[in-house]
C-alpha cells in the first residue's frame, strides 16, 4: 500500500502550518530575544517600538495572566524572560503587528538593559561549579571496582560528540485563535499537542479544556518539536488570549536556529577493562551532558544515555554516571535517538581505543561481547528475543566482512593519496518511553453510515508514515479497503492526554489502540450480523469488505452491515485505550523492565578519504536490520535510509559552533551543513533480517524511527580507520563530528610547521 | 508595473521589483505549494521554474529558488509553480508518480522543490542521463534524507525521458502529461507579451540612487528588507550585458549579466577550461548557478567568492562605468580595498569582465574544500594558472580565498615560482612565502590553523594535478 500522504505532497496540496488560510484580523507576532547569554534583566524599553507602523501591542512577562512557566520535567523555564536572561535567543517580548514585516521591523527598536553575568558554555565547567539540572544518575551492574585488578587490559580515554541542529525544513510556528468561551484554539507544528495544551493553559491560568490544539502534519520534527514547539504555541496563544484576535507566529530560519535547542553535546570519560580473550569485564563512564539553560527534556535524554551506554554488548560489571550540566546555551532537547547515540559513541570509542592499542580489529572485540539471549542490561531487563548475534552474523555472511576488509587493505597498499576505511556498527535500542506512565494511547474510531471510517489518535504525522500505518491497521482489522479510512488531524478535543509522537513508539502505541477500537467495532458488527442475518458467530469474519460465514460469503457486505447496524441502534463509534503491558522501571534503584522490546542491527560503513584535501566520500553503507515483520517495507526502508544518513550527518559535517559569549556561529544553512544528495553513501544496502517480530510491536512490525540513526556512528569510525591507514602511529582524539577540518588536522598533526606560521605572522604584522 | 505569466495566468503587478518571487507566489497569489525553508537559496523548498523566451522563439526553463529571485526578474517570463503543472482530477505527472512510487516523499515539505527541479530537467532539450538527473536536484535538501529513494525516482525518469524527442519537446511532454497542454501556448504568449511591453515606456529609470540587482543570490540573502524597499535597477535581463565572446585582441569578454550557468555551458569556456563543469559543480547548486552572476560574485566582495578566485588566477579585469561618466578597466586584484569594500565607486556599474585566454600549453586548476563538498561555501579555495617549460615555471599566478579579508592574489608566491624547477623543495619554499601572504581567521568555516594547512594542501593539489611524474605525493606532504 502506498503511503497516503505523498500523493498530496507531490502536488503541493498537503497543508502545513503556514499554509492555513489567514483569518481576517490576524496579527503577526515576532519575538524579541535576549542579546546576551546571561545577565540580570533590568528593563525592557518598548516605547519606540510601540510607535512603529502597524504595531498593535507588545507583550512581556508582566502580561502573562497565569504562571510564567513552561518547564516540562523541571519547572525552570519561563515563557518570557523575567528577572534574568539565561541564553542568547531567550524570548523576552512578543510584538504583535498588522504584518510580518512590521513586526520584524519593530524588533529592531526594542532595547533591553541587561547586567552581564558570567557565561558558561562548557558542560565540564558547569559540573565543576555545581551547575546541575538534576542530581547525577548512576546505573550499575556487578562491581567494576572489584574487577579492575582482574583485567588483563585497561584503557581510559575521553570522547566528545557534538550537538545537532534538527533543521526540520518547516520551521517552528503556531497560529492561535481566540474562542467564544474565553479560551484559545491553536494550530501548532508540534510533536506534542498535549504539551502545548497543558503549558498554554498553565500560562493563561485557565483549564486545559479551554485550549484546543490541532495538528495536521509537520514538515519534519526529529525531536525538535517534541517539547520545543510549546514556546511558540504558548506565545501565539498568549497573544490571541490577551488581544482577542488571531495571532500567527512563524519563526524564520535563523531565529529558529538561534532560539531553539538541539541534540545535546556530550563530553565523557571512559574506562574499559578486558580479559586476555578480549571479553569486556568492566566498563565505567562519566557523561557530561550539555543541557543548556533549562531542563527541557534533558533529564530524560540523560537517562536514555545510561540505558544505552553499553550499546549491543553484554558487560558484567558496569558503572555509568551522567551529569546534566546547566550552561548558557538554548535548552537542548530531544533529537532522534534521545541520548542513546551519545552513549553508544563513547562505548564504541572505548572499544576502538582498546583495539588500536592491542593491535586487533575492533570487530573482534565487538563480536565477542555481543548480547546473547537473557543477558542482563545494567537496568536488569534481560535481552529477550535477542537478535544482536543474528544481525551480526547475517551481515558477516551476506556482505562478507573478511573480503570487505581485505579489499580495503589491498586498496590502501596500492594507493597513497586515497585511503579507505571500514567500520562495523552494531546497534541495540530499547522501544518505549522510559517514563513508564507515558506508554499509553487512545484511539477514537467512527464508522459513518456510508461505511467510511474516521480514525483519531494521538499520533502526529511528520514524515514517519504513522498515518499510513494506522490506516493499514484499521483497514486490516475491519477487513475493508484502506481507501475508506481517513486518519484525522491530531486534536486534543478528540483524543486527550496524549504522549508526544516520540521514542519510536508512536505507531506501536496508537496503532495498538486503533487495533483495539477496530476489533471492538468488528465484534459488535459481527454480533449484529448474527442477529440480523441469522449467522453463526463462530467463523464469522469480514474480508475484503465481504461478510464471510465459515469462509462462505453471507448475504451482506460492509456497507450493508454498517447501515443495518445503525438502524438497529448499534454504536458505530469506539474509543480504545492501550497501555503497554509488562513494563516498569524504578528510577530510584534504576532497575526494572522499561522496554517493550529491543531493536537490533548491524551496519558496515566504507569510506574513501582524500589524504591530500581531508575530504571523504562514503562508498557504501551496508545494513542488516531487525524490522520484525515489517508491516510497510517501503516506509520502513525510508526510515532506515533516512535515519542512517541523519546519523552520518551528525558524525561528519554537522558542526554546531557557539563562541564563548554563547552566540551561535553556525546560524544558517550556509554555515551549518546537513547531508545533500552527493554526500550520502554511493550505495546503501538494507537487508530485512528474518525474525518473527515481537508481539508487543504493532502487527509484529518493530519500531523503526530512531534505531537507524545510530548506524551513522560507523561513519566516524570508518573515517578514523582511513586516517590510521595514512598515519598509523597517530591516534586521533575521539571527537565527533569528524569534519574535513578534523580529518586533515589528524592526517597532518604537525600542521603547517610552527616556525613557518610564526615567520608568516611576523611578516604580515 | 511588472508583467509576466504565472502558470496559466497573466500577471500585472505593482509589487516592488526587489521583493521576492516567493512572497508574491505564496502571499499575493496564495499558491501554497511552494514552501519556505531557509530564504537563502540553500534548501530548494521554494524552487520554481522560470521560462524565458529565446531568440529562436522557444521557451527555455530554468530552476530557480524563488526566495532569492527578485520579482522584477520575472518580468516578461513564464513562472511555473507546482500548481501550474498539476494535472486535473488528482492525476499525477510522471515526475510526481516516480517520487510517490519510490517512496521519495516523507514529511513532504521539501517534496515540491524536488518535483519542480525534476520537471525542469524534463523540459530540458539536452539528453537526460543519470548525471544530469541528479544535477537537477543538487540544490534540493531533504532533511528526512530520503535521497536514495529520490535517486531511484530520478532513475525511473531518466529511463522515461530516453524516449523524449529532440524536437517538439513540449508537445511530447504534454502528451506524456509531464506538463499541462497550456505549455504549448506559452511561447506565443510570451512573444505577444514582449511585443506589448516594447510599446510601453520602460518603467525602469536607471539612476545613481538605485540599488543594482543581478541574480539576487547574495543581496536577497544579506539585505532582503533593503532591496524590497528601495528602487532597484535590474541587470539580469539586460541583453547588452549578456554573452561571452572572444575579442579581436584574443581576450575573452563576459557580459556583466553572465550567470555561473552561462559560464559553465559556454562552449568557448569549456574549450579553454576542459574541467570547467567539474569546477562549477563545486561552485554552487544548479538553481543558484542559474541565477547568480559572475559580476555579482566579484562585487559582493566575499573573501571566499569561488568565481573571484577563479578569475584572479587569470588576471582578469573588470570594466566599470558610471551612467554619465567614463568607463575604466580595473584589474580584478585591485578591485578590493578591504573586507567587503571595493575601489569601484558606488555609482559605477560592472559592465564586463575580460581576461586573456590561456595558451593551449598553459595549465589552469581550481580547487575548493568546504565542510560539505557540494552546495557549500569554501573553507579555502584556490586557483593556479601556470606557464612552464621543460619542468621549470616560466610564469605563475596563484589565488586563494578564505585566507584574508579579501580574495587574494598571492603575488609574491607567484613571483617566487617564476623560473623555478618544479620540485618538492620549490613547493615547500613557495608554501613558506604563501604563508606570509595570508592572514586567515578562525570562524564557522574553520580555524586559522586549518586554513593555513589547507592552503598548502591545495597548492600542492594544483601541482600534483599537473605534474604527477615530477612530484611524489608522500615526499611532498
Amino acid at each position: 500500500m502506498n503511503h497516503l500522504d505523498p500523493v498530496r505532497h507531490v502536488r503541493g496540496e498537503s497543508q502545513y502550518l503556514d499554509d492555513v488560510p489567514v483569518q481576517q484580523g490576524t496579527l503577526y507576532a515576532a519575538v524579541f530575544e535576549s542579546p546576551l547569554a546571561h545577565g540580570v534583566l533590568r528593563a525592557i524599553h518598548l516605547s519606540e517600538a510601540r510607535q512603529a507602523p502597524g504595531v498593535f501591542r507588545i507583550l512581556t512577562a508582566a502580561d502573562i495572566p497565569g504562571e510564567n512557566q513552561i518547564g516540562g520535567i523541571v519547572p525552570d523555564e519561563p515563557l518570557l524572560a523575567e528577572g534574568h536572561v539565561h541564553f542568547r535567543g531567550q524570548p523576552v517580548a512578543l510584538v504583535l503587528a498588522d504584518t510580518e514585516h512590521q513586526a520584524q521591523a519593530a524588533l529592531r527598536l526594542i532595547r533591553a538593559d541587561i547586567d552581564p553575568l558570567p557565561i558558561i558554555t562548557d558542560p565540564r565547567v558547569a559540573a565543576a561549579q555545581g551547575e546541575l539540572i538534576v542530581p547525577p544518575r548512576t546505573f550499575r551492574l556487578g562491581d567494576p571496582d572489584a574487577i579492575w585488578s582482574q583485567c588483563a587490559h585497561i584503557f581510559e580515554g575521553e570522547a566528545e560528540s557534538g550537538g545537532q541542529e534538527h533543521l526540520y525544513i518547516e520551521t517552528q510556528g503556531a497560529y492561535a485563535f481566540p474562542t467564544e468561551m474565553g479560551g484559545v484554539r491553536i494550530i501548532s507544528s508540534t510533536q506534542g499537542p498535549t504539551a502545548v495544551q497543558r503549558h498554554t493553559a498553565h500560562v493563561l491560568g485557565i483549564g486545559m479544556h479551554q485550549i484546543e490544539v490541532d495538528v495536521t502534519r509537520l514538515g519534519g520534527g526529529f525531536g525538535g518539536k517534541e517539547d520545543q514547539a510549546t514556546t511558540w504555541g504558548a506565545l501565539a496563544a498568549l497573544g490571541a488570549f490577551v488581544v482577542r484576535r488571531p495571532v500567527k507566529l512563524v519563526l524564520d530560519r535563523m531565529a529558529d536556529m538561534r532560539m531553539t535547542g538541539k541534540r545535546h553535546p556530550y563530553s565523557s570519560d571512559f574506562r574499559i577493562g578486558l580479559d586476555e580473550n578480549l571479553r569486556i569485564l568492566a566498563y565505567e563512564v562519566t557523561f557530561y551532558q550539555n543541557a543548556g539553560a533549562a531542563a527541557d527534556l534533558s533529564p530524560a535524554v540523560l537517562e536514555r544515555t545510561l540505558f544505552h551506554a553499553t550499546n549491543a554488548y553484554f558487560i558484567p560489571n558496569v558503572k555509568v554516571t551522567a551529569y546534566s550540566c546547566r550552561t548558557n546555551l538554548p535548552p537542548n532537547t530531544a533529537f532522534r535517538g534521545f541520548g542513546g547515540p551519545q552513549g553508544m559513541f563513547v562505548m564504541e570509542s572505548a572499544i576502538v581505543k582498546a583495539a588500536e592499542t592491542l593491535g586487533v580489529s575492533p570487530s573482534e572485540i565487538q563480536r565477542r561481547n555481543l548480547l546473547r539471549e537473557n543477558d542482563l542490561f545494567s537496568y536488569r531487563q534481560p535481552a529477550e528475543m535477542c537478535n544482536a548475534g543474528l544481525a551480526w552474523d547475517t551481515a558477516a555472511n551476506l556482505y562478507d566482512l573478511p573480503k570487505l576488509r581485505q579489499e580495503v587493505d589491498v586498496f590502501n597498499q596500492q594507493n597513497e593519496q586515497l585511503k579507505k576505511g571500514l567500520s562495523v556498527m552494531p546497534i541495540c535500542f530499547g522501544i518505549s518511553f522510559t517514563k513508564t506512565p507515558m506508554n499509553q494511547a487512545r484511539a477514537l474510531v467512527h464508522i459513518y453510515t456510508d461505511g467510511s471510517v474516521g480514525v483519531s489518535t494521538g499520533a502526529v504525522e511528520m514524515g514517519q508514515g504513522v498515518n499510513t500505518k494506522i490506516a493499514q491497521v484499521a483497514a486490516q482489522t475491519l477487513g475493508i479497503s484502506p481507501s475508506r479510512i481517513k486518519v484525522e488531524s491530531t486534536n486534543t478535543t478528540r483524543v486527550a492526554n496524549t504522549s508526544p509522537s516520540a521514542a519510536s513508539a508512536t505507531a506501536d502505541l496508537n496503532g495498538k489502540a486503533t487495533q483495539m477500537a477496530c476489533e471492538a467495532l468488528r465484534e459488535r458488527l459481527l454480533r449484529h450480523a448474527v442477529l440480523e442475518y441469522t449467522l453463526n458467530y463462530e467463523g464469522l469474519e469480514i474480508r475484503d469488505e465481504q461478510v464471510l460465514a465459515a469462509g462462505v460469503p453471507a448475504d451482506t457486505n460492509w456497507e450493508k452491515l454498517v447501515s443495518s447496524a445503525y438502524w438497529k441502534r448499534v454504536s458505530l463509534t469506539e474509543n480504545a485505550h492501550y497501555a503497554t503491558p509488562d513494563i516498569h522501571f524504578d528510577p530510584v534503584t534504576n532497575q526494572g523492565y522499561p522496554f517493550a522490546y529491543h531493536v537490533y542491527g548491524t551496519a558496515y560503513t566504507t569510506v574513501t578519504l582524500d589524504c591530500l584535501r581531508g575530504t571523504y566520500t562514503f562508498d557504501a553503507l551496508r545494513i542488516v536490520h531487525d524490522f520484525g515483520e515489517s508491516m510497510n517495507p517501503a516506509i520502513d526502508l525510508g526510515q532506515i535510509e533516512g535515519g542512517a544518513v541523519q546519523g552520518i550527518g551528525w558524525m561528519t559535517m554537522e558542526e554546531l559552533i557557539y563562541n564563548e559569549e554563547g552566540r551561535l556561529l553556525s546560524n544558517s544553512l550556509n554555515s551549518y551543513k546537513i547531508p545533500d544528495l552527493y554526500s550520502v553513501p554511493q550505495r546503501i544496502d538494507v537487508h530485512f533480517l528474518e525474525t518473527p517480530g515481537h508481539p508487543r510491536a504493532i502487527l509484529r512490525s518493530k519500531a523503526v524511527g530512531e534505531p537507524p540513526l545510530m548506524y551513522g556512528i560507523g561513519a566516524y569510525f570508518a573515517v578514523r580507520d582511513a586516517i590510521s591507514a595514512f598515519r598509523p602511529a597517530h591516534r586521533p582524539t575521539f571527537s565527533a563530528p569528524i569534519t574535513p577540518e578534523k580529518a586533515l588536522l589528524n592526517l597532518y598533526p604537525s600542521g603547517v610547521a610552527e616556525e613557518v606560521v610564526r615567520l608568516a605572522s611576523s611578516t604580515v604584522a | 508595473m511588472l508583467h509576466f505569466y504565472l502558470n496559466n495566468q497573466r500577471i500585472r503587478t505593482d509589487q516592488p521589483a526587489g521583493s521576492t518571487l516567493l512572497d508574491f507566489v505564496r502571499y499575493q497569489q496564495h499558491l501554497k505549494g511552494t514552501k519556505i525553508g531557509c530564504r537563502e537559496g540553500d534548501c530548494g523548498a521554494c524552487t520554481v521554474l522560470v521560462g524565458e523566451l529565446q531568440p529562436d522563439g522557444a521557451v527555455q526553463y530554468q530552476s530557480m529558488t524563488s526566495c532569492l529571485t527578485p520579482l522584477g526578474n520575472a518580468h516578461g517570463k513564464h513562472i511555473v509553480t507546482v500548481e501550474g503543472i498539476n494535472a486535473a482530477a488528482g492525476k499525477l505527472t510522471p515526475v510526481q508518480q516516480a517520487i510517490v512510487q519510490e517512496g521519495g516523499s516523507q514529511c513532504g515539505f521539501c517534496t515540491v522543490g524536488f518535483v519542480m527541479s525534476l520537471t525542469g530537467h524534463s523540459l530540458s532539450t539536452k539528453s537526460a542521463t543519470t548525471e544530469t538527473g541528479l544535477a537537477a536536484i543538487d540544490g534540493n535538501i531533504c532533511r528526512c534524507t530520503g535521497y536514495k529513494s529520490l535517486e531511484r525516482a530520478t532513475a525511473v525518469l531518466t529511463e522515461q525521458l530516453a524516449a523524449r524527442p529532440a524536437a517538439n519537446v513540449v508537445s511530447w511532454l504534454s502528451e506524456q502529461q509531464f506538463v499541462p497542454g497550456y505549455f504549448k501556448e506559452v511561447p506565443r504568449n510570451l512573444q505577444a507579451l514582449k511585443a506589448e511591453l516594447q510599446n510601453e515606456t520602460s518603467n525602469q529609470q536607471p539612476a545613481t540612487s538605485h540599488q543594482i540587482v543581478g541574480g539576487g543570490t547574495d543581496l536577497l540573502v544579506q539585505r532582503p528588507e533593503h532591496v524590497r524597499e528601495v528602487p532597484v535597477q535590474l541587470v539580469y535581463d539586460q541583453t547588452n550585458l549578456r554573452g561571452i565572446r572572444q575579442d579581436a585582441d584574443g581576450r575573452i569578454v563576459l557580459g556583466a549579466a553572465t550567470t555561473a550557468e552561462n559560464l559553465r555551458a559556454s562552449p568557448l569556456m569549456q574549450q579553454l577550461f576542459p574541467r570547467l563543469p567539474e569546477y562549477m559543480k563545486l561552485v554552487s547548486s544548479t538553481p543558484i548557478r542559474n541565477m547568480g552572476t559572475v559580476a555579482g560574485n566579484f562585487v559582493n566582495a566575499s573573501p571566499i567568492g569561488d568565481l573571484t578566485i577563479f578569475f584572479l588566477a587569470l588576471n582578469a579585469t573588470v570594466t566599470v562605468g558610471a551612467p554619465a561618466g567614463p568607463r575604466r578597466e580595473i584589474p580584478l586584484h585591485e578591485l578590493y580595498s578591504g573586507y567587503k569594500t571595493l575601489t569601484k565607486a558606488a555609482d559605477e556599474q560592472v559592465l564586463d569582465i575580460r581576461f586573456t585566454a590561456p595558451q593551449p600549453d598553459d595549465y589552469f586548476n581550481f580547487e575548493k574544500v568546504s565542510k560539505r563538498t557540494h552546495l557549500d561555501i569554501a573553507s579555502v579555495n584556490s586557483a593556479l594558472w601556470l606557464r612552464t617549460s621543460g619542468g621549470f615555471v616560466q610564469e605563475a599566478r596563484l589565488s586563494a580565498g578564505g585566507v584574508g579579508p579579501t580574495p587574494l592574489w598571492l603575488a609574491r608566491t607567484s613571483a617566487f615560482l617564476a623560473g623555478k624547477e618544479i620540485t618538492p623543495a620549490t613547493l615547500a619554499a613557495a608554501n613558506e612565502i604563501a604563508q606570509t601572504e595570508i592572514s586567515p581567521i578562525s570562524d564557522a568555516r574553520g580555524t586559522a590553523e586549518y586554513k593555513r594547512l589547507l592552503l598548502r594542501q591545495l597548492m600542492f593539489a594544483h601541482f600534483l594535478q599537473f605534474f604527477p611524474e615530477r612530484l611524489n605525493f608522500r615526499e611532498l606532504v
